[in-house]
């Protein structure tokens, strides 16, 4: 069954390049992104199964055996990241082939979305599968490059000049981790993650540390750790709605798995987990006052993506299984809650032709289900119970107080602040948003997407003639009830999946499977 | 492993010199600084091989032979920096297009902060009533000035 490993990041690549030809063709053209987006769920499905059964399944890419050649290797935690990825990029193309359908189709970009954004799910796919430093590295960059054109995509003045942060931003952090690429080449003579973890054991610790900084800077970066974090929340609200809903679902959560393998597979134990304990407190605190003191919805949620980020820091830093499983499971929650809550943004800014709250008011009077698709992930990312937020929380404040060190109370304590936090912001958009009186500029039931964009003084869609500028078009309100349907099953599934991610944290801890699946007979 | 200190140095100098461009406000400087903050890289990366040797097996003069990896990798890592190095000059040129210049903006933070400065001591910048931070180029953080495709 080895020959699924692959599919993910092959399905979309073929396909990236069948959508371009097929550029003037937009119905074949959604039609083939969907299909291949929904076979790449499927695939990562079974991947999770087959995994979960067998243990990590590895394809020698070109037929070379492993030192020498590339390996794919998909293990419990690349396979159970490969299914939550999967299910919210199918999710979000359904929702910007929705918006786009409903806004006309007649825009130069369009034609490039569909393959830039295939190639951006295969980049994802393949950082999860890499088995290889350096093709993991190539996986980052595949991801990236697609992301720099999806951030800026038509070339409008706010997004060429808020996105131009973010692509240095991103060049710096691929130019540091290549560095680190380099240093661990010529520390150990291989880049085989499975040879990598017995060769770096057998260095001495000073260089191991500086290798360790090294590399964990530049995910740091990718992960939007404070205090490298300060890119991410001016970029990603300028991009459109669904793009941001990806990037801020998907791609941070990228880096934290970067540094979930680098710290288990690579650099076990070793004096780094107190500064990254740090590192979670002050990526939590830091960013949750940010989004407390913000008045655009987007803006608000960028802050509380890079505040949680620190929960999953908080996990990896504990370093034990407990620990780990919960950033697991953790990560898995917020990657579904963060792009349901920026999807469900993109609506609220559809409706009501703003993202500032203090434009914005009576939305649940208009529309009753865009207050339920907003307010239960809000309440779920604050971890509200019976939400998965709440367990995923529970999980890591009781790893914590099993750790029992003072540095491990604190970040209990920082935590629970954070909860109590971000449920003040989420609570402050629900008030303004969608409770109080609507606003006097608020657009009323008679109102299209066109005399509400009129309004707010900006250029009416293109064509009008040809499609009815719903408000809220089907096709967008379906993905976004469809993710908040999956987080709110995340918790019915809560068991099992704190199961899988028990399993996988322990199969990290323990590197040997992976390394055995990689060298049957020991790694050479 | 050993390496050379002229070698060492060099690749100093390049990520020296890469990183100061790095910092620089004009996005050509910025793009000049990738390039030599990667040149910088891939040297070292070469250095992790054996300098000075040929990498091709085969040719059995008795001399050692060079690791063929690293050479590998660095020819990866330049086809990258070459497409990364095409987007920016893009981006550079568009936003010479749009506003005449390809320096890279304050944070939006920043500038909100200084708005507000701005509007305390009375310097308001003739948006009259329009509230500081909501003013200019500020209203359109959220993207608002665009097609919202697709």
């Amino acid at each position: 069954m080895t020959y699924l490993v692959p599919m993910p990041v092959i399905m979309p690549l073929l396909a990236a390049a069948l959508t371009l030809l097929l550029g003037r063709r937009p119905r074949l053209q959604r039609a083939v992104s969907v299909a291949v987006l929904g076979a790449v769920l499927a695939v990562a499905a079974a991947l999770l199964v087959l995994t979960s059964r067998h243990g990590p399944l590895v394809v020698e890419v070109g037929g070379w055996a492993a030192p020498l050649g590339i390996v794919l290797v998909a293990d419990r935690l690349a396979a159970l990241m490969l299914v939550v990825s999967a299910t919210v990029t199918l999710a979000v193309l359904v929702y910007s082939i929705g918006q786009g359908m409903a806004d006309g189709e007649e825009e130069a970009p369009l034609s490039v979305y569909h393959p830039t954004y295939l190639i951006l799910s295969a980049g994802v796919a393949n950082a999860f599968l890499a088995g290889d430093l350096f093709n993991l590295y190539v996986g980052f960059e595949i991801l990236l490059v697609a992301s720099y054109v999806l951030l800026t995509l038509g070339g409008t003045e706010t997004r060429v000049l808020l996105g131009t942060t973010y692509v240095v931003v991103s060049l710096l952090s691929s130019l540091v981790f290549l560095t680190g690429l380099g240093l661990v080449y010529a520390a150990t003579g291989t880049l085989n993650l499975a040879q990598l973890a017995g060769r770096l054991d057998a260095l001495p610790e000073d260089i191991r540390l500086i290798l360790q900084a090294v590399l964990l800077l530049a995910f740091g970066i990718k992960a939007a750790v404070f205090p490298l974090s300060a890119w991410l929340p001016d970029s990603y609200p300028t991009a459109p709605a669904p793009v941001t809903a990806v990037f801020a679902g998907l791609l941070t959560k990228v880096g934290v798995y970067a540094i979930i393998r680098a710290e288990t597979l690579l650099f076990p134990g070793g004096p780094i987990a107190g500064p990254l304990l740090v590192l979670a407190l002050l990526t939590m605190l830091v960013g949750i006052l940010g989004a407390v003191a913000q008045s655009r919805i987007k803006r608000l949620l960028s802050f509380t993506l890079v505040s949680h980020i620190g929960f999953m820091l908080f996990g990896i830093g504990l370093a034990g299984p407990p620990g780990l499983a919960a950033a697991i499971f953790y990560a898995v929650h917020h990657i579904v809650i963060q792009t349901t809550l920026f999807l469900a943004a993109g609506l609220v800014e559809r409706r009501g032709g703003t993202t500032d709250m203090d434009r914005l008011g009576g939305l649940a009077r208009i529309s009753p289900l865009l207050g339920v698709v907003f307010l239960v992930p809000a309440l779920n990312l604050a971890g509200i119970p019976p939400f998965s937020g709440f367990l995923g929380k529970v999980g890591l404040l009781q790893a914590g107080v099993a750790d029992g060190s003072p540095l491990a109370w604190t970040l209990v304590a920082g935590g629970l602040v954070t909860s109590l936090l971000t449920l003040y912001a989420v609570a402050r958009v629900w008030d303004r948003v969608f409770w109080r009186a609507p606003h006097a500029e608020m657009p009323g039931p008679d109102d299209t997407v066109h005399t509400v964009r009129a309004r707010a003084g900006r250029e009416p869609y293109p064509d009008s003639a040809d499609h009815a500028g719903a408000m809220l078009p089907r096709l967008m309100v379906g993905p976004t009830v469809a993710l908040t349907v999956v987080s709110v099953a995340l918790t019915a599934v809560a068991g099992p999946l704190f199961e899988l991610s028990g399993a996988a944290a322990a199969d990290l801890l323990e590197r040997v499977p992976y390394v055995r699946a990689v060298f049957p007979e020991g790694a050479p | 492993m050993t390496t050379n200190l002229v070698y060492v140095i060099t690749v100093g100098v390049l990520i020296a010199a890469g990183v100061t461009m790095l910092l620089e406000r004009s996005l050509t400087r910025v793009l000049m600084g990738v390039i030599l903050f990667g040149n910088g890289v891939n040297l070292l990366i070469l250095s992790g091989g054996r300098l000075g040797a040929p990498p091709i097996a085969g040719t059995d003069t008795g001399e050692p032979l060079a690791d063929p990896l690293p050479q590998a990798m660095i020819l990866t890592a330049i086809v990258i920096t070459l497409g990364v190095s095409a987007f920016l000059l893009a981006m550079a040129y568009r936003s010479w297009q749009l506003v005449g210049h390809d320096e890279v903006r304050d944070d939006v933070e920043d500038r909100r902060i200084a708005g507000l400065a701005a509007r305390d001591q009375g310097l308001d910048t003739g948006d009259g009533d329009v509230p500081a931070g909501r003013t200019g180029d500020d209203r359109d953080q959220d993207g608002h000035d665009g097609p919202e495709a697709p």
